[in-house]
């Protein structure tokens, strides 16, 4: 469904991706776990044209596009097939939740406004937000707002959803809440491609794992090989140093 | 105070409130509206990186920032007749004050809108919505917001500046003040006078700007 090759970006002289291939299949869940710098957000980024790519190409739905020469309108156009969960929610701070989640789907899709709202209540039900629908973001705690951006992501019912460090702005008696949706989502058989530190989810909701290193992929494969009996050296480190940093809570 | 001064200033109140209304408020709102449209277009052509027109809007604003409101009065109506254009004192007065707002104001609306977290643009092209989109219904309510206690702050300014345009000829409250005092020789009492009447307008408008807080604070 979804295709990346050969992706590279630098920030000034700093070399961020060198070369990284990515393929996310129709219903699959790929995490993409790695140290932070390693440039799993900026992959994510770049997929999305937050950041342009220097070079690379894309295969989205059969259709091969070029990362170094797309025209604002393939942009837009790929955009309202996908949707985007950020790390600091980013929900639009002057509408309502339900505001929030409707605004894609009347402003950029001309939906009718009685529908929206209709779709959006559906949404937010979805993420157990519904009761909060007139509800700005600064009166809701950041679990409730990061449900309320992927209420905001599920509605427009793209093809594949980005999460970017989802619940890594949380407090932590919050993550569990936000990680329960995402799990929902994922057993509806929609397509995810999620960044995250959160390595228990990526374990087991995951059927694709990606590690990522200093700007190129190390290795995937499934869960049960990247975390059970990792073949890279540098991998076994990660996961070495993750899991001592989680063995005190898990307790 | 005498019986005598006191009832000048008890006479002359009207005939300075009476221009105060005909003439100074509407001054200011005439010139207040022009100039925060001019401020809005200064303001964007800015944040949106239009070339040529980013560097008109830096120059026109470093031009009006750089001399005085006073001597920009002067220019208009005294000195443009020289090169063949003459305008009333009034249309004068609105043409000075208005780009003098925008000019302050746009960098007021600019720093605003530089204000509104860039994630939630992001966010916006994320969700399918296009610039012109993002900005009319995300950024610029939630910058005005931002901007309105310091435009609130200019509008204040201006209703007081607007006593310059005496010296262009324009019949405002402070050049009536000038009158009563020429013709009566009261002059503590009338400038005395007609500060409070200032005062008076500016207390409203800082009521208002309260009141409009307030309302503003649902998000």
């Amino acid at each position: 469904m979804l295709e990346v090759k050969g992706i590279e970006k630098s920030f000034d002289d700093l070399k961020v991706l060198r070369g990284v291939n990515l393929k996310v299949g129709r219903g699959d869940v790929v995490t993409v776990i790695g140290p932070s710098g390693s440039g799993k957000t900026t992959l994510l980024r770049c997929i999305n044209f937050l950041e342009r790519a220097e070079a690379g190409e894309m295969i989205f739905d059969d259709v091969r596009y070029r990362l170094d020469a797309m025209t604002r309108k393939e942009i837009a156009a790929l955009r309202k097939k996908t949707a985007f969960v950020f790390q600091n929610y980013n929900l639009f701070r002057n509408k309502t939740a339900l505001q929030n989640v409707t605004e894609g789907l009347v402003v950029a899709r001309k939906v009718p406004k009685s529908e929206a709202r209709e779709a959006g209540l559906r949404a937010l039900q979805k993420v157990g937000m519904a009761d909060r629908a007139d509800a700005y973001p600064h009166q809701l705690s950041g679990g409730q707002q990061q449900r309320v951006a992927i209420a905001r992501a599920i509605v427009t019912e793209p093809e594949v959803i980005f999460f970017d460090e989802p619940t890594s702005a949380l407090d932590p008696e919050l993550v569990g809440e936000v990680l329960g949706v995402m799990r929902n989502l994922a057993s509806e058989g929609r397509t995810m491609l999620i960044v995250t530190h959160e390595m228990q989810f990526a374990r087991n909701v995951a059927n694709h794992v990606v590690f990522m290193d200093d700007g190129a992929v190390v290795e995937e494969g499934p869960p049960e090989e990247i975390f059970g009996a990792p073949r890279e050296e540098r991998t076994r480190k990660f996961l070495q140093s993750i899991m001592n940093r989680e063995a005190p809570a898990a307790l | 105070m005498d019986e005598r001064v006191w009832q000048l200033m008890q006479d002359s109140f009207w005939q300075l409130l009476l221009p105060g209304l005909r003439i100074t408020i509407p001054l200011t709102l005439i010139s207040f509206s022009l100039g925060l449209i001019i401020a809005l277009l200064t303001a964007m052509v800015q944040v949106a990186n239009i070339r040529g027109l980013k560097q008109i809007a830096r120059f026109y604003v470093w031009v009006i920032r750089g001399t005085p409101l006073i001597v920009q009065l002067f220019v208009v109506f005294f000195g443009l007749p020289d090169l063949g254009i003459v305008l009333d004192a009034f249309p004068s007065a609105v043409i000075v004050f208005a780009f003098n707002t925008g000019a302050y104001a746009s960098e007021t609306i600019r720093a605003a809108i530089e204000a509104v977290p860039s994630g939630q643009i992001e966010a916006g092209y994320c969700v399918g919505m296009n610039y012109v989109q993002i900005m009319a219904r995300i950024v610029l309510p939630q910058a005005m917001r931002t901007a309105f206690p310091p435009l609130s702050n200019s509008l204040i300014g201006l209703v007081k500046d607007t006593s310059l345009a005496a010296n262009i000829t324009v019949m405002e409250m402070f050049m009536s003040a000038q009158r009563i005092a020429a013709r009566t020789y009261e002059t503590f009492a009338l400038y005395c006078e007609v500060a409070v009447i200032y005062l008076l307008f500016c207390t409203v408008l800082t009521k208002l700007q309260t009141y409009c807080e307030k309302r503003m604070k649902n998000y």
